[in-house]
């Protein structure tokens, strides 16, 4: 192996990427613009949603309920009408989401001990903003409840009477709750993926689409010399992309960091050398840059974004997608990321799943290694 | 010219699946994976006080769906390693004098332990338990006011709930048609794109610019066949949709194709505009990347368009997908037609005009 060797094909690579500086700044800024997204704009929290209501009663009871919903920014006041048909048009053009009907003896009921049913309609096309309106709406008359029946109580001169049980929540690792502490890890892989697996995979493509395939076998660069060659620039970019992340997410986010930087440096590193090699591979295999496109899109990408459990929980899935999971290199690095980011574990605990990632890479590699004897056969 | 293209793109067998499979799978993948309903949470008990009362509470817990138990623990420090490497999503930890405290008629706290990696999936457990542990406490306060001597009370106020278009609040339905929106604007975009640049790339254009072709001819023969394609493709993905993931197609066939074609004319003109900027297929397919991902998590697919800041919500009105969302939406699962999607054909109409006539613009002054 002969390093000036290596290192001309490396300022090669350097060249074609330094001629297209677009694309380059646009892999770069794509972890800010993601982070920014999540930190900023994405989130499932609702607030001030439109609501319609059909209140029959109009008594003080009902007023009171009333303040109470709207006290809260959950729920805006945005219509009130007489008949219930007037609320489903309005479900129906998107324009509110939720109808609230309080019935004629809303005030009767609960002045004299009765129950009075209220009437809850939601839009449910948006399945999960549904389910959380839903929630809030509970919470709402749980809490009005309680009120209400201590009063009842308090009237029978009841004074004393304690809730039986009281849930006593104690939140770990990320105490406030703060889905961005949450995102930032989970960003990184989806980074790392991106720029190890989605760039490199055009890398020997390109050359084949060109004709200027021919040349590099011709020459006398051995295998491992090319493939370091052509790998090294994309290593570093990925460790710089790594690098904004974990910065904006220390500074602008204020994500807090449990664990050792160094660890999480040197597993990032790895995961980036998997995805180089897997990103290497499809680079083979493809036969033009279209299919290597489509490829690592669909082996790499989304599975890192759906089956890696940074979005959505695996054990959630059906057997077979939790099963296809196990040989997602993603899974792994985000057990790595969140055990070291939000838990401040270590290798000690951690290993597993670094010693995983470590087999991913030498198996791309291998294989890769081997599709390209083909080739030059 | 359309002939070529169509030709082109056929003869090749590993194209054809290319461009008909990967949407299927993306549907597929997308459909299973994503999924917000929550159910068979794991969970570990440390029950200090093995009584009767405490039983009573798990056997509570776990019957429902939503939880299923694991492990029974017997220390702090078995806990702590479960949740450390994330087995469990929650430890139940009761109090030795959890039965003590019922019976004198004290409170009994019930400790929670929960892992708060994921927050939104904790809010989600949070809110279970609590559901489940004040439906339990209910029952209990009825028990201890019999015990006084006093009748049942009833809760005050009572809810009656009734969810319309998505009865199940099913993720799945929300979730899937977008999918279908997701993947046609995904193959339209990136193959319009790149059919123009990888022309430009091998060296070929030149030879289409010395043909007697105008521009204008150019770009159909270009853009046209993929518009068929990716309609093709949307109605493959729709029938997957329908009939595999049983989601319901309550509105007119014809409004949702209107939609489509109308929906097309802007991945294509977005995608012509990429093949106007880029000179090489990567640059293509990164700059398709780096708009695709704006455009879809700002589209209300996953997260709402009401929950975003403001300027970000005006900022969604410029993003095709914004409308075609809340068409599909509107088309599946409410079953309304145009009398109330109009506004949402007319964004797309206007933006897709727009969309067109610049990049063909753009086309023509590069080519003239």
């Amino acid at each position: 192996m002969s390093p000036p060797r290596a290192w001309a094909v490396f300022r090669k690579e350097l060249l074609h990427i330094r001629r297209d500086p677009s694309s380059l700044v646009q892999i770069i800024l794509m972890p800010v613009m993601l982070l920014l997204l999540y930190g900023y704009a994405l989130t499932f929290d609702i607030k001030q949603v439109p609501t319609v209501v059909w209140d029959r009663d109009g008594s003080a009871e009902a007023r009171q309920f009333l303040n109470r919903l709207f006290g809260s920014p959950y729920f805006q006041d945005f219509a009130r009408v007489g008949e219930f048909e007037a609320g489903g048009r309005m479900l129906d053009q998107g324009a509110a989401r939720v109808v609230v009907g309080l019935p004629q003896d809303f005030g009767r009921q609960v002045k004299t001990e009765g129950q009075a049913k209220v009437s809850v309609v939601l839009d449910g096309a948006d399945a999960n903003t549904a389910n959380v309106i839903l929630g809030y709406i509970q919470a709402v008359v749980s809490d009005y409840n309680l009120t209400l029946m201590t009063e009842r109580l308090h009237q029978k001169g009841l004074t004393r009477l304690n809730t039986p049980i009281s849930p006593e929540p104690r939140v770990w690792y990320n105490e406030e709750l703060e889905s961005r502490n949450f995102i930032v890890p989970g960003l990184i892989v989806v980074i790392m993926t991106m720029v190890g697996a989605l760039l490199t995979s055009l890398s020997v493509v390109r050359e084949r689409e060109r004709g200027s395939m021919e040349g590099l076998i011709a020459s006398p660069l051995k295998k491992s010399e090319l493939i370091l060659g052509k790998l090294g620039p994309y290593f570093i970019i990925g460790m710089v992309d790594m690098a904004i992340a974990m910065g904006m997410g220390q500074f602008l986010f204020e994500v807090p960091m449990r664990g050792s930087w160094l660890l999480m440096i040197a597993m990032s590193a790895l995961y980036l050398m998997v995805m180089l090699a897997q990103g290497l591979l499809i680079s083979f295999a493809a036969q033009n840059q279209l299919q290597a496109n489509q490829l690592s899109m669909l082996s790499t990408f989304l599975p890192a974004l759906l089956l890696s459990g940074f979005m959505f929980d695996v054990r959630q899935m059906p057997w077979a997608l939790e099963l296809i999971s196990y040989v997602v290199p993603a899974r792994y690095f985000v057990t790595l990321t969140k055990g070291i980011y939000l838990k401040g574990l270590g290798l000690d605990l951690l290993w597993p799943s670094a010693v995983l990632l470590v087999g991913f890479a030498l198996l791309f590699l291998l294989l890769a290694a081997r599709r390209f004897s083909k080739k030059v056969r | 010219m359309l002939v070529k293209e169509f030709i082109q793109v056929l003869r090749d067998k590993r194209l054809r699946i290319l461009l008909f499979l990967p949407p299927l799978i993306q549907l597929i993948i997308y459909g299973y994976a994503v999924n917000f309903d929550i159910s068979h949470i794991r969970v570990a008990v440390l029950d200090q006080d093995r009584s009767a009362q405490s039983r009573q509470l798990l056997n509570r817990v776990t019957s429902t769906r939503y939880f299923d138990l694991v492990a029974w623990l017997d220390s702090e420090d078995e806990a702590r390693r479960l949740l450390d490497l994330g087995e469990v999503a929650m430890v139940l930890r009761l109090p030795s004098d959890f039965a003590r405290k019922l019976k004198q008629g004290d409170t009994a706290g019930v400790q929670m332990l929960l892992d708060g990696t994921d927050s939104n999936q904790t809010l989600v457990v949070m809110r279970y338990f609590n559901q489940v542990l004040s439906d339990y406490t209910q029952d209990l306060m009825q028990d201890r006011l019999n015990r006084m001597g006093l009748k049942h009370l009833e809760m005050p106020v009572g809810i009656e709930q009734r969810v319309w278009y998505n009865p199940n609040l099913t993720g799945r339905w929300s979730f899937v048609p977008g999918v279908i929106a997701m993947v046609v604007m995904l193959v339209s975009l990136m193959l319009t794109a790149l059919a123009v640049v990888r022309e430009k790339e091998i060296g070929t254009m030149e030879q289409l610019l010395v043909t007697p072709l105008r521009p204008l001819e150019l770009i159909l023969g270009k853009t046209v066949p993929f518009v068929l394609i990716s309609l093709i493709d949307a109605m493959l993905v729709t029938v997957a949709g329908v009939f595999w993931f049983e989601v319901p197609l309550r509105g007119s066939i014809w409004v949702l194709l209107l939609g489509v074609v109308l929906f097309l004319f802007n991945s294509v003109g977005l995608g012509l505009l990429i093949s106007t900027l880029s000179r090489t297929q990567q640059q293509a397919m990164t700059a398709g990347t780096f708009i695709l991902t704006p455009a879809v998590l700002l589209s209300g697919l996953i997260f709402p368009i009401a929950n975003m800041p403001e300027p970000v919500q005006w900022f969604t009105y410029l993003n095709p997908l914004r409308y075609f969302i809340i068409t599909v939406r509107g088309v599946f699962l409410k079953g309304v037609g145009l009398e109330v999607l109009w506004p949402e054909y007319v964004g797309l109409g206007a933006l897709g005009l727009t969309l067109l006539t610049v990049s063909v613009l753009r086309f023509k002054s590069r080519i003239g």
